[in-house]
């Protein structure tokens, strides 16, 4: 037990294998939240500007200072 | 460490980040997007008092409106469709306040998630990073790919800046000069990787990032640059682009800064049980 105590703490945490998550685990996730993510930010960079999937201007009229800010081309 | 749990910190550093940017572009950068708004209703102003001139300022930009003599009221019934004035139809004080808070809330958290699965994905696969380091790499390189690079080239546009006939031209630009960039980095990002176990670390990170660099410069030099700023003033487009760049960089800091710590976090939990499962195997 004496001994044991000191063999870890030298090894320390590079010692402990590095985790890795697998690719398939991620993939369902990445696919489905990535496509939210690309419509959220379609809805908030774009719409209603160069192309429009809900016509109208309420969405650009809302977002149009964070459009201009965050850098997106914006009229 | 999951993917769930991952991107479910992303998300969490993401909506905080949403928060701090909204602050920064609020306390930051409103002051001269107002100045600029003044500045376009103005000039609409002048327009209406003077529409000879305006006719031929505007008839090099958009030739296809030759047809419409009636130049001035084209130009109101066009700029009502953004109006800022009091008349608009999200008002002023909205728009500032809620419709920023909206959009960098919506784009924080968006950007959260994606960083984190991203991320998710590099942990244990970027050389020997422990899972906050990779993290921040991710992070750090989606900045530069994401945010600032794209803005070296296609800088934020203040209000009264850019004309609506070109929104589509600009857009499209922009979007394939971000496409260029971020698809270069990852390209950049797995040659680094490889080269790792043939040439030294400092070796690869310069040699991927002159990769990245030697891309986008190009690039850079071949796409048309887009220069509709006219007699805008040189002050307030000076202070309104690096209030933007101050409010994308908080987005992006805060998130690297929350995400890596939580992330940090999960991989101490998970080597301290790691610790306790060896000690216990070797009593």
């Amino acid at each position: 037990m004496s001994q044991a105590t000191p063999a870890i703490s030298t090894a320390g945490p590079d010692a402990i294998e590095l985790p890795s998550i697998p690719l398939a685990q991620i993939a369902p996730w990445a696919l489905f939240y990535g496509l939210v993510a690309l419509l959220a930010l379609f809805f908030i960079s774009t719409d209603q500007g160069a192309t429009s999937l809900i016509s109208g201007t309420a969405i650009h009229e809302w977002v149009h200072d964070g459009r201009h800010l965050l850098g997106y081309p914006c009229h | 460490m999951t993917a769930r749990n991952i991107l479910i910190r992303g998300l969490i550093a993401g909506f905080i980040a949403g928060i701090f940017g909204f602050l920064v572009a609020h306390q930051v950068g409103e002051p001269h997007v107002e100045k600029a708004i003044a500045l376009e209703e103005a000039g609409t102003a002048d327009e209406a008092e003077a529409p000879e001139e305006h006719g031929h300022e505007e008839g090099a930009a958009h030739e296809h409106d030759a047809a419409e003599a009636g130049g001035t009221a084209h130009e109101h019934s066009h700029e009502a469709g953004h109006s800022h004035g009091e008349a608009a139809e999200v008002s002023r004080g909205n728009q500032r306040t809620w419709g920023l808070l909206t959009g960098t809330l919506i784009v924080g958290t968006a950007l959260g998630g994606l960083i984190a699965l991203i991320s998710a994905a590099a942990i244990g696969r970027v050389g020997r990073l422990r899972p906050a380091a990779s993290t921040a790499l991710v992070t750090a390189i989606g900045f530069a790919s994401f945010a600032l690079v794209p803005f070296f080239k296609y800088p934020a546009a203040p209000p009264a800046v850019g004309s609506g006939d070109t929104i589509g031209e600009r857009t499209g630009y922009y979007f394939i000069f971000l496409a260029i960039s971020v698809l270069a980095a990852v390209a950049a990002t797995f040659l680094a990787r490889r080269l790792l176990t043939q040439v030294s670390v400092y070796a690869s990170v310069v040699i991927g990032a002159g990769a990245y660099l030697a891309v986008v410069v190009l690039a850079a030099v071949a796409m048309p640059t887009v220069n509709e700023l006219g007699d805008f003033p040189a002050d307030t487009l000076w202070y309104f682009r690096l209030s933007s760049l101050f409010t994308l960089a908080t987005i992006w800091g805060v998130i690297g800064v929350v995400l890596t710590g939580l992330v940090g976090r999960l991989d101490a939990v998970a080597v301290a049980r790691a610790e306790r499962r060896e000690l216990a195997a070797s009593i």
